[in-house]
């Protein structure tokens, strides 16, 4: 017995444009629905958590009223760095490149940082010590160092065809490892009496900050997008990233060169993610110490998929997962549920866009066929 | 020579869960599918084993839980992926992300009458050591003085072996990895086998899970896997696919951790962060080594269509 109907995918040959906005803010409430049965089966109120979410990640009317932004500063503290690596990541994804690095790349741009914020004043103490002159070049390091952490794989595959994903797995366990080393070993605050991490920054290396814990970072990371955004959209080398993506051998006869894209794509890609290392290290925490490595990397892969790898959209999504970690801390406090709430949230968000994606590449078709086949025999 | 003893038995102890995520990704990639999940899924079968095991009192009923979870959260990447044609990368580390707030989510709530699992004692497995064998020099121990889960490998192992390399399934299998469209044309179930491959490789994952919650480090603590599904995935390229050296390199990981255990308690000069990044560049320079020589990598087994979506009505 066969069912009375068959369910298919057809695809879409012309998508219409709404689909492209529509099917990822579907895919979002959907996850969100989702969620809300988890939280109903843990034996919490859903629709109470929700909005113990929002309170959490942006305040209350009555807070903003008393100039209360605590909440929603919170909120953009953490959506810098998601900015950043997000960006970094749809670099190298919208060549098809899969920097699964920008953990390891943010942590190394956090070391170099941390490298000229504590040593350099005592090595060359000819340079003035402002921060007019110690910020660019803090953030100089950590696109370098970034960068340089991102060569490494995109050399081996360059010239080696080596596997990208795997090498930069593995890297980011040695970058981590390899910053535990440096603050807890030698770069260890000889004052800190026991406690793991370097000393702090001198204050001209700290990153100003504009209100709350928010820094000047904000603007260098929607700085950031809008020059990742002219990149793709306007420049010869985004065309031909783009290109490389979507059609290798159309790029190749195009007369890419595919090893200096993958260069280029990477330099670029791990510059971001260090530039969040800087944000981190010189606008938050001012030394080198546990809590670099908390993840940003990652949700940075969130971040650019369910943005569609656009800059624009990833500003927005960067602050809607944002929200979701603020305001999943903020359910622990109120409701005992679990922090990581927020993290399983995201994944969830990711694994519907995902799923959700094929609508807008094909279209259901159910079509009757029991009828059919007994109307011909 | 006691050193020697200590350092095998405390790697082929530290070593099996590996060996478990590994063999069954192994199986997985084998059929084309790439699964960068392996971390999340034993991460959920960690959990999920542990509050089994606390709820009905036998360690068992947590090893099949924890599979059986594994399995579930395979079967979700092999829908997005084999059904719905995502990509593979993204799918995986979707996984991932997930299973791992899911499942400290999880162990704040699956204790008895809902209370954490953080810091509960539970059933357990203990060594069980084989008589006359485990008293033989320098291997007993490391063999013969195990838990059950271990025994189990002796099994697992041989038999994922040659039901790959040596029988027809087996071939199927590699087929659909090779060449999906050549497969689908000999007959094959291509998304039957991708779908089954995938499950069975999230079974093992939940099973590695379950030997580190109820063997190895007794317990539920959060990021109780420390980053050993994504060393389970490096293991599938170490072992160029062959479940056989799976077994060797877990044991060359589960050593480094154990030689560092050795080198710390005499309190030594190398720093412990160090020594635990060799496994990860090893990982590297095998990848390399093997990429470089594209023929020594085909005879040894790198699947042609892995990561690769298949699409039946886009033959060509």
């Amino acid at each position: 017995m066969t069912a009375p109907f068959r369910i298919g995918l057809e695809k879409r040959l012309d998508p219409p444009p709404y689909v492209r906005w529509l099917v990822p803010i579907l895919s979002i409430l959907v996850a969100l629905g989702f969620g809300a049965v988890v939280i109903g089966l843990a034996g919490a109120d859903p629709i109470e958590a929700y909005l113990q979410i929002l309170a959490g990640a942006f305040g209350s009317p009555a807070a903003w009223l008393d100039g209360e932004f605590y909440a929603v500063s919170e909120t953009i503290v953490r959506t810098i760095p998601l900015i950043l690596t997000g960006l970094a990541v749809a670099v190298a994804f919208r060549m098809r490149f899969w920097n699964i690095g920008a953990e390891g790349q943010l942590v190394v741009g956090g070391v170099f940082v941390a490298w000229v914020a504590l040593f350099l004043p005592e090595l060359l103490p000819g340079i003035p010590q402002t921060p007019w002159v110690y910020l660019p070049l803090m953030a100089v390091a950590a696109i370098l160092g970034g960068a340089l952490w991102a060569l490494v794989p995109a050399v081996l595959k360059a010239a080696l065809e080596v596997d990208e994903i795997i090498t930069t797995i593995m890297l980011n366990f040695v970058a981590i490892l390899t910053y535990q080393y440096l603050f807890t070993g030698p770069w260890k605050d000889p004052e800190g009496q026991g406690f793991p991490g370097s000393a702090p920054f001198p204050e001209f290396a700290w990153l100003p900050r504009i209100g709350g814990r928010v820094t000047l970072g904000l603007f260098l990371a929607l700085a950031a997008a809008v020059v990742v955004w002219l990149v793709f959209d306007h420049t010869k080398l985004g065309y031909e990233i783009a290109l490389t993506g979507e059609n290798p051998e159309a790029a190749r006869y195009a007369g890419v060169r595919r090893a200096g894209i993958i260069l280029a794509v990477m330099l670029l890609s791990g510059g971001l993610a260090g530039l969040a290392g800087f944000t981190e290290t010189a606008g938050i925490s001012h030394r080198l110490q546990q809590g670099l490595a908390i993840g940003n990397g990652f949700t940075g892969i969130i971040v650019a998929w369910v943005a569609k790898l656009r800059p624009g959209w990833i500003v927005l999504v960067a602050f809607l997962l944002s929200a979701l970690f603020v305001g999943g801390d903020q359910l622990q406090i109120s409701m005992g549920l679990p922090a990581s709430i927020g993290a399983f949230f995201q994944g969830m968000i990711l694994l519907f866009v995902l799923g959700g994606d094929v609508f807008s590449r094909y279209r259901l078709r159910i079509a009757r066929r029991a009828h059919v086949i007994s109307a011909e025999g | 020579m006691e050193l020697v003893t200590s350092v095998l038995a405390i790697a082929v102890f530290a070593g099996a869960s590996l060996v478990y995520a590994a063999v069954g990704e192994i199986v997985t990639e084998r059929a084309g599918v790439l699964n960068l999940g392996v971390e999340g899924m034993m991460i959920m079968g960690a959990v999920t084993a542990f509050a089994a095991a606390v709820a009905s009192g036998n360690a068992m009923v947590g090893v099949v839980v924890g599979g059986v979870v594994g399995g579930i959260m395979a079967l979700v990447h092999a829908f997005a992926t084999i059904t719905l044609r995502a990509d593979q990368v993204v799918s995986g580390l979707a996984l991932t992300l997930a299973g791992g707030g899911l499942a400290s989510f999880l162990g704040q709530r699956l204790g008895p009458g809902g209370a954490p699992l953080v810091g509960m004692v539970g059933p357990r497995f203990h060594g069980v050591p084989i008589p006359w064998l485990s008293d033989l020099p320098v291997v007993g121990p490391a063999l013969f003085d195990q838990d059950v889960l271990v025994y189990l490998l002796f099994l697992v192992v041989p038999a994922v072996w040659f039901f790959v390399a040596r029988t027809r399934p087996g071939l199927a299998l590699r087929a659909v990895g090779e060449s999906p469209q050549t497969a689908d044309a000999m007959g094959i179930g291509v998304y039957r086998v991708r779908y089954l491959a995938t499950v069975f490789g999230g079974v093992l994952a939940g099973i590695a899970g379950a030997h580190l919650s109820l063997a190895y480090t007794p317990g539920w603590t959060e990021h109780l896997t420390g980053g050993r599904g994504w060393i389970a995935i490096a293991l599938v390229i170490f072992a160029t696919w062959d479940p056989r050296r799976a077994v060797l390199g877990a044991l060359l990981f589960g050593g480094v951790n154990a030689i560092q255990f050795r080198l710390q308690a005499e309190g030594t000069t190398i720093p412990a962060s160090l020594l635990n990044m060799m496994p990860y560049l090893l990982t590297i320079v095998v990848l390399v080594v093997i990429t470089r020589f594209e023929a020594l990598r085909h005879r040894l087994g790198a699947p042609a269509a892995l990561g690769l979506a298949y699409d039946r009505e886009e033959r060509t």
